[in-house]
């Protein structure tokens, strides 16, 4: 898991039928820090994420589709939470 | 998942079972901007839909097999959809 920022949303009208119904976010990857990685990552929802809200994203398969109850759903990045406060002193 | 831009398009001559008639396209990666970045791939298409100058977002890996049907085909790039808008302030399509 990492940390992430939501950006924005992406629309897509065409797209593979399990991703019909469902939120696709544009996040930017996170340092513990708070800043900009530079890598980015697009998620489906989970958990009512808004944009400028930090998230905590899975980026792995097996657990994706746990998650979303589908054994064979191509996913592999969803948002499981919204992040409140990190704290790293070091 | 992550965005590409489709600029081109492959058409190979002999496949591996269960690619028989998937397209594969040629996809430049971008970044979360909308910028070119890495080497362009070749992605199965599993909207069999997408086409050059498209927006589209792809999985990677696994997932990419997942996404075609027949599903447990030797790929490791799909495109799973086509972006019609990234609602993102700085984003900028190239």
């Amino acid at each position: 898991m990492t940390l992430a920022r939501v950006r924005g949303e992406i629309v897509a009208t065409i797209k593979h039928p399990f991703y019909e119904g469902r939120r696709m976010l544009l996040l930017d990857q996170l340092t513990p820090g708070g800043d900009e990685t530079g890598d980015y990552l697009v998620a489906i929802d989970a958990v009512d994420a808004g944009v400028g809200q930090t998230v905590l994203v899975l980026d792995e398969g097996n657990s994706a589709r746990q998650i979303v109850d589908r054994a064979q759903a191509p996913v592999r990045t969803v948002i499981i939470g919204i992040v409140d406060a990190v704290d790293c002193p070091a | 998942m992550k965005l590409g831009r489709v600029i081109g398009t492959v058409t190979p001559c002999v496949v591996a079972d269960g690619l028989r008639g998937v397209p594969l396209l040629l996809v430049q990666p971008l970044d979360g901007r909308g910028a070119r970045r890495g080497t362009p791939l070749v992605a199965a298409d599993a909207t069999r839909m997408a086409g050059p100058g498209e927006l589209v977002s792809y999985e990677g890996g696994r997932e990419a097999a997942l996404a075609l049907d027949p599903w447990f085909v030797p790929v490791d790039h799909a495109i799973i959809g086509i972006v019609d808008q990234v609602s993102r302030p700085d984003w900028s399509a190239e």
